[in-house]
């Protein structure tokens, strides 16, 4: 059993599997172009990897960033001595394993066909158009005027608006769903969502608050001792 | 050890006699608010010239409850309201001295005053807003009684109100705009025979959608009429600039809309009404941007009073932490300085401000004193800049805007002064630096469009060879990959046939 590491290391070294990688990730491709055959070959015919997938949300999460720091300071006014830009990336790595989750949780009650390992490749692949279009957008938002600023936004919003299309469309084929099924099941992931982050809210804050109290206990008991 | 002691002592001379030694003179707490909205310590742009009491001023009564003041030319009338009098100061060879104490007139059966709150000057007239007597008075100088305006006999006017006038201003026709104390439907006009003519200006009515609709439709009739109104709010002062619009103020409002411009502190109306302020400045004119509900002083700046100087800058009074907060004509913030407290230069309860030339007054109410505040090298720069804008002497106010930049080097208008300057030099690609810095993104657009048009032009004959290559070579490498194919083709099939 070879572990990520290996597997990573596998990818430079290994003729064979830096092939895979390669054209599982050029298939991320054509799944923006043709999704609904994309993404039903992307898992029922494994063209798609767990590598290119996980490879294309870092380029997203890395792509928000750049996005942030490179865009003209005409259209996007960032205080760098304020800016996380952990942070930053977290604001879409945890939306994006949260919506998995649920989407996983939902369907597999629901008779989805996909796995978690499905949902989380066809999602990653998904993403695909949002660092194809901000890089080269970041890039020649340098090149425009502050009264110009249409062109940068527009882009941007359209890579979004494909992206959220491609999400439907991924969750149709991989769960193998009718359209209108689809949209319930969109529609009851997103309330889904917001009831994890409710239960995360609360669960962190129930530990903080058992975490003080033992604190305050030990400070109590060292108090008494000396 | 005796090295140290030599090293030190010469460190301390050092100081003593450097140019940095100077900047310990500042004693105020002056800033200003950066793009982000963070507090930046700046010079005082205004120091204390002279704090007058009665002591100072001669008088033999301390001023008491002392709410209006008003300078003509050289003269400055304090309305001793407690004392029932006005007392005139003349200010003349660097002293100020009273001249005049006006406490009574002719012409009226009640021919003192009772708590006067304010008073307007004109070239033959006073105008007194007599508050307690309940009248405006008209008096020529030699305090003749003229007329009187009275409570409006009108429709539009609450019979069941008493007519308290407080704050005052007279146009150049002699008509009175003046506010009333629980009035809310805006300035109260007269014309110049003493007819009450309207109300001019009222603030737009604010509420939000949800007391809206839980007042229309939830609430009981018994609940809704226990709930506030939405009615207009009160102003509370009055000035003139010197194009003649009214600047008012106001300090009842919602501080929570503040931040996104729902309501305004600070208006600036035309003769309909209507709200002329300009604000083009990263933020609203509504003095502190960012304060803490924390300690004594909470909630946002309270403007009780507001003077607006010759050169299109005004100054607002802030009741809550006695600061005066400039703006440029262009709702730029200049600089906030002044406080709570008992030093020079620092208040108790301010009531009033107005201004002498570029000198500003600000009288206290509970110190009993007027504070004469005269503009600093750092201050008079900053003028200076303006005013060589203003008559279009760009490249002159550029050179103002440097000196400011050496006193202080996070003087967002001098950025962007000094980069306007460059940009009609045609040096954008300067321009687009100093206008960066300070995050001036409409300037940067206008000087990047320049340079990139400028930048285009100048290299139009490398961007065309750079097209040729790209478009061309690939098409002749392709046609030499082709006849080198057809070549060899050619060369096997020979070989084939032999």
């Amino acid at each position: 059993m070879k572990t990520a590491a290996r597997k990573i290391i596998d990818v430079f070294t290994n003729r064979a599997a830096y092939d895979r990688f390669f054209k599982s990730l050029r298939y991320a491709l054509y799944v923006i172009v043709h999704p609904f055959d994309g993404f039903w070959d992307l898992t029922h015919e494994k063209r798609g990897s767990l590598a290119a997938a996980n490879f294309i949300l870092i380029l997203s999460l890395l792509t928000s960033v750049f996005r942030l720091e490179f865009t003209t300071f005409q259209f996007i006014k960032v205080n760098l001595e304020r800016a996380n830009f952990l942070i930053e990336m977290l604001g879409i790595l945890l939306p994006f394993i949260i919506f998995v989750v649920t989407n996983w949780a939902l369907t597999t009650l629901f008779d989805g066909k996909g796995t978690l390992k499905d949902v989380w490749i066809a999602s990653a692949y998904a993403m695909t158009p949002y660092p194809l279009i901000v890089i080269p957008n970041t890039i020649f938002s340098n090149f425009l005027a502050e009264e110009e600023d249409t062109f940068n936004y527009f882009f941007h919003d359209f890579s979004i608006v494909w992206s959220a299309l491609l999400f439907i469309s991924a969750v149709m084929m991989v769960h193998a769903y009718s359209i209108g099924k689809t949209m319930l099941c969109i529609l009851f992931t997103i309330l889904g969502m917001a009831v994890v982050i409710f239960l995360l809210l609360l669960f962190f804050s129930l530990i903080s608050d058992a975490g003080a109290f033992f604190y305050s206990l030990y400070k109590e008991v060292i108090f008494r001792l000396y | 050890m005796k090295k140290l002691a030599i090293l030190l002592s010469l460190v301390f001379v050092l100081t003593a006699v450097s140019p940095f030694a100077f900047a310990q003179a500042d004693t105020g707490y002056s800033y200003n608010y950066d793009f982000w909205g963070e507090v930046t310590p700046c010079p005082d742009p205004y120091a204390v010239k002279a704090t007058l009491t009665h002591i100072e001023l001669g008088l033999d009564t301390k001023l008491s409850k002392a709410q209006g003041l008003f300078v003509k030319d050289n003269l400055i009338y304090i309305c001793d309201t407690g004392n029932n009098r006005i007392v005139v100061v003349e200010f003349a060879d660097e002293e100020y001295k009273v001249v005049d104490i006006i406490d009574s007139f002719e012409g009226s059966d009640i021919n003192t005053f009772n708590s006067p709150n304010d008073i307007f000057v004109t070239d033959d007239h006073y105008f007194i807003a007599d508050t307690e007597n309940n009248r405006i008075l008209k008096l020529t100088k030699d305090l003749k009684l003229v007329l009187e305006f009275l409570k409006p006999d009108d429709i539009n006017f609450d019979k069941s109100i008493t007519f308290l006038p407080s704050k005052l201003i007279v146009d150049g026709a002699d008509r009175v705009f003046c506010l009333v104390k629980r009035v809310n439907k805006g300035i109260v006009k007269y014309e110049n025979n003493g007819r009450f003519n309207g109300f001019v200006g009222a603030t737009p009515v604010t509420y939000n959608l949800f007391d809206y609709i839980w007042k229309t439709w939830i609430a009981t009739d018994a609940q809704a009429d226990a709930m506030a109104d939405f009615v207009p709010t009160e102003y509370d002062n009055i000035a003139v600039d010197s194009e003649g619009f009214m600047f008012v103020t106001t300090t009842n409002f919602d501080d929570g809309s503040l931040g996104d411009g729902g309501v305004n502190p600070i208006r600036r109306l035309n003769s309909l009404g209507k709200d002329i302020l300009i604000q083009n400045g990263d933020w609203y004119v509504i003095g502190d941007v960012d304060w803490a509900n924390l300690g004594v002083y909470t909630g946002a700046s309270k403007m009780v009073d507001i003077t607006a100087l010759d050169n299109g800058t005004y100054f607002a009074l802030d009741r809550t932490r006695g600061r005066i907060f400039g703006y440029d004509d262009q709702g730029n913030i200049l600089c906030c300085f002044g406080g709570n407290g008992n030093k020079d230069g620092y208040f108790r309860m301010p009531t009033a401000i107005e201004h002498m030339g570029q000198d500003l007054l600000v009288l206290d109410s509970q110190d009993a004193q007027l504070t004469v505040f005269t503009p600093t090298y750092y201050g008079k720069k900053i003028f200076a800049a303006i005013y060589e804008y203003q008559q279009g002497r760009y490249d002159e106010s550029a050179e103002e805007w440097k000196e400011v930049l050496m006193l202080n080097g996070n003087n967002e208008l001098a950025y962007k002064g000094i980069g306007r300057a460059l940009l009609r030099q045609n040096k954008y690609e300067e321009a687009m630096n100093y206008f960066k810095i300070k995050y001036s993104d409409k300037n940067y657009g206008d000087a990047f469009q320049l340079y990139r048009k400028q930048w285009v032009e100048d290299h139009i004959v490398t961007i065309f060879i750079v097209i040729v290559l790209v478009l061309v070579v690939p098409l002749l490498i392709g046609r030499i990959k082709r006849v080198r194919w057809e070549v060899k083709a050619f060369e096997n099939g020979s070989k084939k046939n032999n």
